[in-house]
């Protein structure tokens, strides 16, 4: 193997397996950048990968090649609804953050399966037949070197999502709604003296994380498992939390720390077909993203990058 | 509104938790055209309706209320120690490791030395979370978080590349241990239908005693309780926090590796590879909450998920219904039980003093002690 094909191979799996973990990241950005901590991604992702697959399944025929893009769109508005639990309880009832989000977890891998054996009446879902590949952008794949690394047979919803990460680190801080959202997380209180509406964009922070939470999961069931059981999605969600505390809450970080996770993930997957990295045990590989996280929670005290009212209730008095 | 006393409304609580829970299953149910009332009854007449089943809800519950009480005396004092599940895992393997090392052993010194064992490897598990906390105010959710994921490829590894080939069957099963490191009581299982229940939840009725005396009549208790209460004050009182938080996440992480060491000595006699995290520290988890971190409040909360899980098993065969309707229940109980202000909405207490009892009493509860904690150590995640 030469250098390239080796690059090129390490890029296109790292991008597969980031995909799902940078849209799953930046919505928990969101999320608690507007003050709500929100450890229920993984059962969020959950629920997107479900839906993702069952609609694929459904509509393939009718769809085509656009199915597994409207699946995203789908995981996103179902990942948005199961948010709008976390949503209500934390928001207007009061609830504790992290029971809240447990909830999510708990209740999001029985809920999947029992409607797929309530819908197809076995544990798990046929692999679906209109799955994301890999794509070549037209033009940019035939640059020298950097074009078969980058561009040739990569992944699109990779792509979508660097993008889509430098969008929301725009919005969140060049914008009105964005200085409005982190000044929710940071102090309520003198949020709303000013005027803000906190309620209103503590919704909008948690409704954001559940539908990027959603097409993550929707990504991770479309480009990776390809069906859906209560094995698709195992942790995930805690190594996107991960990835966004790693990127102390900032979507630009968020992505970086993705694709960095989704280069553990990938070597430890593709790991034996690369010249040094076989030599390394897989547990090393697997386990390298939450002790990273755990050093850099530990490096920055743990306290000094978060929203400085993230998890606490607001409750507006009357 | 109803107007209640303080004490019947802290029952109240969990009870209309538990029956709007049981709703939500209900309405899951019938939107598929299930039928909710054929399925609950045949949960409960096969978790309670002959011995066997009875035997295998008290196995059942048995890690439940280890780990419910490791949770309940972190909560307790202002920890959210969400790593039960790689703790009790930590318990499992190494209690497991230790009676299929030393075959030849007799029972006096081996059974107490694999128990030991299984609570030390959780203590230390959980140790890593409380020491990060004290040291450097490093938020326990997400490193408990971490750590859940560190130990279930570590065990993998261990299991797998560490572990002596001849203790094992394949890669991804243990041997079955013998006789002289177990927790099966021969005389127990015939008694209860040939099922599984173990020595166990004789431990287990012992632990919730021990967990009963040593919040409330001792010292250290005492301070665990104030720390998770007041840590400002406790502070100012001469307690030490950074003390309080090693030792409760000590004791934390022992009683969620007594969950995994009576899995693996009580019911499964080996270990296998596992996939996942634990259930039993997710289930201890609910069980804390829905008990109210009470020792009786855990020991009846431990029994009811049990006869749910137990049962669930009987209403798949009976009904036909699929066995995940159980655990959406359980979760749906945690919701309610999480929202709880929105049931005490319902309900009026009789006089303005016990208002402001319950405002205080629902601080010290698991849930805004966690926040308390939060907003006073200024650890966020």
């Amino acid at each position: 193997m030469n250098l390239v094909t080796i690059l090129a191979l390490i890029v296109s799996s790292t991008f597969v397996y980031s995909a799902p973990l940078i849209f799953t990241a930046l919505g928990g950005v969101y999320s608690e950048n507007s003050g709500i901590t929100n450890i229920g991604l993984e059962g969020i992702m959950t629920i997107g990968a479900f839906s993702a697959i069952v609609f694929n399944l459904t509509f393939a025929s009718a769809f085509g090649k656009a199915t597994p893009w409207l699946g995203l769109i789908v995981g996103g508005i179902v990942g948005l609804l199961f948010s709008l639990l976390h949503a209500v309880a934390t928001i207007n009832f009061h609830a504790d953050h992290i029971i809240s989000g447990t909830v999510l977890n708990l209740m999001a891998p029985p809920l999947g399966v029992f409607l797929v054996k309530a819908i197809y009446d076995k544990g798990q879902t046929e692999n679906i037949t209109q799955s994301f590949g890999y794509f070549s952008f037209p033009g940019l794949a035939d640059i020298p070197v950097i074009g078969p690394i980058f561009f040739q047979n990569t992944s699109a919803p990779a792509w979508l999502a660097i993008v889509l990460s430098v969008v929301l680190w725009w919005i969140l801080y060049k914008t009105r709604f964005g200085l409005r959202l982190r000044s929710c997380g940071e102090n309520p209180q003198a949020a709303d003296t000013l005027g803000i509406n906190v309620y209103g964009m503590r919704y909008a922070g948690v409704l954001i994380s559940g539908f990027l939470g959603g097409v993550g999961g929707a990504v991770f069931a479309e480009a990776i498992s390809g069906n859906f059981s209560v094995s698709t999605i195992v942790g995930q969600g805690f190594i996107a939390l991960a990835a966004m505390i790693f990127g102390k809450w900032n979507p630009l970080g968020a992505m970086m720390a993705s694709l960095f996770f989704g280069f553990a993930q990938s070597i430890s997957i593709i790991g034996n077909q690369l010249p040094f990295f076989s030599h390394i045990p897989v547990v090393y590989m697997q386990i390298a993203p939450y002790v990273i996280t755990i050093i850099v929670l530990v490096l920055f005290f743990g306290k000094s990058v978060a929203p400085a009212a993230d998890g606490q209730n607001y409750i507006k008095s009357k | 509104m109803l107007k209640v006393t303080l004490k019947t409304k802290k029952i109240l609580v969990p009870i209309i938790s538990i029956l709007a829970g049981f709703l939500v299953g209900a309405i899951i149910m019938l939107v598929w055209s299930y039928n909710p009332f054929q399925a609950y009854v045949s949960m409960f007449s096969s978790a309670l309706g002959n011995m066997n089943g009875i035997g295998e809800t008290i196995r059942e519950a048995t890690p439940l209320i280890f780990t419910a009480i490791g949770f309940a005396i972190a909560s307790t004092a202002g920890f959210f120690n969400i790593g039960l599940p790689g703790q009790a895992q930590a318990g499992w393997l190494s209690s497991i490791w230790v009676v299929l090392a030393n075959p030849n052993m007799p029972k006096v010194f081996l059974l107490p030395l694999a128990v030991i064992t299984g609570i030390i490897a959780g203590a230390l598990v959980a140790g890593v979370a409380g020491w990060l906390r004290a040291q450097f105010g490093t938020n326990e959710v997400i490193t408990t978080i971490m750590i859940n994921y560190i130990v279930l490829y570590s065990c993998q590894y261990l299991m797998q590349q560490v572990m002596s080939a001849k203790l094992r069957i394949d890669t991804d099963t243990t041997k079955t241990i013998t006789a002289n490191g177990s927790l099966k009581i021969n005389w127990l299982s015939s008694m209860f239908g040939d099922s599984r229940i173990n020595a166990g939840i004789f431990i287990a009725l012992v632990a919730v005693f021990l967990y009963w005396y040593l919040m409330r009549k001792t010292t250290t208790g005492f301070e665990i309780r104030s720390v998770g209460t007041n840590a400002a004050a406790s502070r100012y009182a001469g307690m030490s926090a950074k003390k309080n938080i090693m030792l409760s996440m000590l004791l934390s992480g022992g009683f969620a590796g007594l969950g995994g060491v009576v899995q693996g000595l009580g019911t499964y006699q080996n270990y296998f590879t596992q996939t996942t995290s634990l259930d039993i520290g997710w289930d201890g988890l609910s069980v804390a909450l829905l008990g109210g971190g009470t020792a009786v409040g855990i020991l009846l909360a431990s029994l009811l998920f049990s006869i749910l899980k137990i049962g669930g098993l009987g209403m798949q065969t009976i009904a036909g219904i699929p066995y995940e309707i159980v655990s959406i229940v359980i979760a749906a109980i945690i919701f309610f039980v999480a929202i709880q202000y929105v049931i005490g909405l319902l309900f009026k207490t009789k006089k303005v003093q016990a208002i402001q009892k319950v405002t205080k009493s629902a601080d010290t509860d698991s849930d805004s002690a966690v926040a308390d904690s939060t907003k006073t150590q200024g650890g966020q995640n």
